[in-house]
């Protein structure tokens, strides 16, 4: 739509946007070049000696257990960012079809999507989440707890989509379109989908956040899966090893700057596609 | 005489809440035909609460019908089957009043076109849709080398009502309903649309519904008026003689609020009390709480529509001895 | 004949955006005299709305009004500070902007969102003056007292209107100036507006400034019209001698397309589509259109000239 300049014109104007990329982006390829360059055996115990402050060997130190913490750092992240897109894109990919069919289609279906949204929303999540997690006798896996995350994730985004969908259904070229013979598959998909892309965008990036955000508290909580060197285990295990209390300062530090970072960045990146998504929020020239 | 598209004793009721019945009645037992033999052009005219913009949807068949029935070719469309419909949706197409809300933001003006042309299958070849947007927007006046390629906020709010039109030209219909065409456009741009309304019917032989609470471009355009107050019908004929002599009260209340631009010919000759804005009455005439001539017969029995002339017909008790009118 | 309540003086109003500047207003002069109506009208774009909300100075960066004197009762309103403004706002001329009946607020009532503004001007109201300045406001605009208490969502559009009319006149400004007060209105309650605002004109002594796209209605409604086309004036009137001889081409034309009760089924256009008013050149904007444009008409820019007592005109083939 727009050429290159008008892409760096907007980044201008757009400062979170970029910033939230910017951070997000660092993160991806501080994990993947990571990959390549870490062992990420070592992220596990045993790797590596133990309680080792940092230093040129170890520049993260490592942990009571074994595991090197930079090797931690790397295979964490990846892993906590895959949770959360799974978990956030599932849940929003649930609540796409159902946001768009429910208010396209109307009728019972809808009173009863609607119906079941407005119950499900007042059930406090994360208490749900940790008696699911706590039930689980065989243990969670990272799969496992992206599924069970994403189970209470769809709903928000099926009401937001199912309101826009609602006005948008209205709106007089959904009319052109019928006269034209388009169907209501292809109205949903070629005509109210493309409107709404700035803001499945935007939801996207709210749903991995409160993804990202439930993994981390349920793994912190000791209800995640317990071999795998995420961000919230790492949390997980400081608490339970008093890490505090034996000044392994360097353990407790390295998930929690990666998660500012990453938070951060996400936050940044709604705001900024918030933005884009909602004309009326852009600041004028 | 069956006609093309036709309304039969419809009426339309929007009810609200779950439990608590609120129901709006937008048009009630209404009845207007349009037939296929003389390609007219009819003005529905009505304020907002009159139910134009309803029936405007009825005959699109873009609502159904909460009774009565709406007949396509003389079948009920509502129980037609799919061949049916796509045969209506060619023959009878709209002209909306935005001309800018008729286009989807996302994509450039050409999808209005492309659209059609590809779910009837209008062309055989990307060249010969090219050829046929061409031929369409140059038939409605406007330069494809303007226009095609641009998105619809580049284009003017002329330029945008005419490529809507050159979209409901694509089908070949018969039946084009416009509703307020050119309440949206500028007055210098107006007169341009509605001649080539005029020239649809003149050269096409398509028929117009052309809804509007302008009465002063209606006097222009049409040959038949239906004037419609709070979902009926209140006067209906030839569009000169309803309007420089109206007969029904509501009519000719309407008639002297058109600001005419001659600072000579005032409005106003006829004095009413505010509408509260509120349709309360179920019975009798609707216009009764502000009718000057009321009597007590208005606000028990709805009129019937009374012939007032040869050609028109008044739905007002004050006319009750003359003989009830058809259709 | 007394001053002028209201005198513009070469107005210029430019939106400076990176591709240039957008000259919305173009040396824009008129005067409004004392009780009196004066219509302001033309096309879409022609730069009325921003003539109106820049007297008002309403108008924020990149708009700027580059020149010009805006003199309400021989104060220049472009000289004022913003405190100084504020307090004139609606103290001593108010607008009606718009679309003002959607822009109510739909979770106050009408009795506060009328006493808000004086409010907002210092002006002490005890809680049973206060009552009685609401009503008298409804009745003034021919509502029932009982609106008081409603909210806008309750009310039809007329009676909205109306509430922004009451807005409008609650601190008994000199002026007011009203863009497309009716514009969403049916044609009865159009016509029940406007007598309203003749009704309120009449009994307040207030000034009017009419601005619209509707000719007919400024027929009906306006003692003096002035018609705009690209950011400048054409011509300004009393309004039988413009609809009685039209002295401007564009008003010609404009005139022209209006449907009348003798012509029946004749339609006329005016071909072309109105300038861009980004960089406006030198020269008469109209020229590219109009019928009667001569080689001048293109390079100089015609001043309104008096061609008559109190027809002004700026066309060079008058």
């Amino acid at each position: 739509m727009a050429g290159i300049s008008g892409v760096l014109t907007y980044a201008r104007r757009n400062k979170n946007l970029v910033v939230g990329l910017a951070l997000l982006l660092s993160l991806f390829l501080f994990s993947a070049i990571g990959h390549l360059l870490v062992d990420v055996e070592k992220a596990y115990p045993l790797g590596a000696p133990s309680s080792k402050p940092p230093s040129s060997e170890f520049p993260f130190g490592t942990d009571p257990q074994g595991r090197e913490l930079l090797a931690v750092a790397v295979r964490g992240t990846y892993l906590t960012l895959r949770i959360g897109f799974i978990a956030g894109g599932l849940g929003l990919l649930v609540g796409t079809i159902l946001g768009f069919t429910a208010a396209y289609y109307g009728g019972l279906y809808d009173t009863v999507v609607k119906w079941v949204v407005d119950v499900l929303l007042t059930v406090p999540a994360l208490l749900i989440l940790v008696v699911i997690a706590a039930t689980l006798t065989k243990g969670m896996s990272l799969d496992s707890m992206a599924l069970v995350i994403a189970l209470l994730a769809w709903m928000w985004p099926t009401r937001t989509i199912r309101a826009q969908v609602l006005t948008l259904r209205e709106r007089a070229f959904v009319r052109v379109a019928k006269l034209s013979g388009a169907t209501s598959l292809e109205i949903i998909f070629k005509e109210l989908m493309p409107n709404l892309l700035p803001l499945l965008g935007a939801m996207l990036i709210n749903s991995v956040i409160g993804a990202v955000f439930a993994s981390i508290g349920l793994e912190a909580l000791g209800l995640g899966a317990l071999r795998q060197p995420t961000l919230g285990m790492t949390i997980y295990w400081t608490m339970q090893q008093s890490a505090f209390a034996r000044g392994l300062w360097w353990w407790i530090i390295t998930p929690i700057v990666i998660i500012i970072i990453l938070f951060v960045g996400l936050f940044q990146l709604a705001i900024g596609l918030d933005e884009l998504a909602n004309p009326r929020l852009r600041r004028k020239v | 005489m069956s006609g093309l598209l036709e309304l039969r004793n419809v009426t339309k009721v929007y009810s609200g809440g779950l439990f608590r019945r609120r129901s709006t009645v937008a048009l009630r037992e209404s009845c207007i035909s349009i037939g296929e033999d003389h390609p007219s052009i009819i003005t529905i005219a009505g304020e907002s609460g009159s139910g134009k913009t309803t029936m405007g949807m009825l005959m699109l068949g873009f609502i159904a019908p909460t009774s009565g029935e709406v007949l396509y070719r003389g079948q009920n469309l509502w129980k037609s089957s799919k061949p049916v419909w796509r045969q209506f949706r060619r023959e009878v197409q709209a002209i909306f009043q935005d001309p800018f809300e008729v286009y989807n933001p996302f994509y450039r003006v050409d999808h209005v076109l492309t659209l059609p042309i590809s779910k009837f299958k209008l062309a055989k070849s990307k060249a010969a849709r090219q050829q046929m947007m061409e031929e369409a927007l140059t038939r409605v006046g406007l330069r494809p080398s303007d226009t095609l390629g641009r998105y619809p906020h580049e284009l003017s709010g002329g330029q945008r009502q005419r490529i809507a039109i050159a979209r409901a030209l694509l089908l070949d219909p018969k039946v084009i309903i416009a509703d307020e065409p050119v309440s949206m456009v500028d007055a210098s741009l107006r007169a341009t649309i509605l001649k080539s309304l005029q020239r649809l019917r003149d050269e096409m032989g398509i028929s117009i519904l052309y809804i509007t609470h302008d009465l002063a471009t209606a006097y222009h355009i049409g040959e038949r008026i239906v004037v419609l107050y709070q979902g009926q019908v209140a006067e209906a004929g030839d569009v000169q003689s309803v309007i420089t002599n109206p007969q029904h009260p509501y009519t000719q209340l309407l008639v002297s609020s058109i600001p005419w631009p001659d600072p000579n010919r005032r409005w106003g000759w006829i004095e009413t009390s505010a509408s509260t804005g509120m349709f309360l009455s179920t019975e009798g005439c609707a216009f009764a709480p502000r009718c000057p001539h009321v009597m007590d017969i208005c606000r028990k029995e709805r009129p019937s529509l009374f012939r007032t002339g040869d050609t028109c017909a008044a739905a007002c008790f004050l006319y009750q001895g003359s003989p009830v009118a058809e259709g | 004949m007394s001053e002028p309540i209201l005198q513009v003086r070469d107005m210029r109003f430019y939106y400076h955006t990176e591709a240039g500047s957008v000259k919305a207003v173009d040396g824009v002069t008129f005067d409004l005299d004392r009780g009196t109506r004066l219509g302001l009208v033309g096309e879409s774009g022609c730069g009325k709305s921003t003539l109106a909300m820049a007297i008002m100075r309403l108008l924020k960066p990149p708009g700027r009004l580059e020149s010009g004197q805006i003199l309400l009762d021989g104060v220049d309103l472009a000289r004022l500070s913003e405190e100084e403004m504020r307090k004139v706002r609606l103290g001593q001329i108010s607008l009606i902007p718009q679309g003002a009946m959607n822009s109510l607020n739909p979770v106050i009532k009408v009795s506060d969102q009328i006493l808000d503004g004086m409010e907002d001007h210092g002006i002490p109201l005890a809680r049973g003056q206060a009552m009685t300045t609401v009503e008298q406001l409804l009745d003034a605009v021919d509502m029932d007292r009982g609106v008081a208490d409603m909210y806008p969502h309750e009310l039809s559009g007329g009676m909205k209107q109306r509430v922004c009319i009451a807005i409008a006149i609650s601190m008994r400004p000199k002026v007011i100036l009203a863009d497309e007060p009716t514009s969403a209105l049916d044609v009865v309650v159009q016509r029940q507006i406007m007598e309203t605002l003749e009704r309120l004109r009449q009994n307040m002594g207030i000034s009017m400034i009419l601005i619209g796209h509707d000719m007919g209605l400024m027929a009906q409604s306006v003692d003096r019209l002035a018609i705009m086309y690209a950011g400048r004036l054409a011509e300004i009137s009393d309004v039988q001698s413009i609809f009685a001889e039209p002295r401007h081409p564009y008003t010609r034309l404009l005139i022209d397309t209006l449907p009348t009760l003798e012509r029946r089924g004749e339609f006329r256009g005016i071909p072309g589509i109105t300038p861009s008013l980004l960089n406006a050149p030198e020269g008469c904007l109209f020229a590219p259109r109009c019928p009667e444009a001569k080689d001048a008409c293109a390079e100089v820019t015609p001043n309104l000239t008096e061609v008559a007592p109190g027809r002004w005109v700026a066309c060079h083939t008058d």
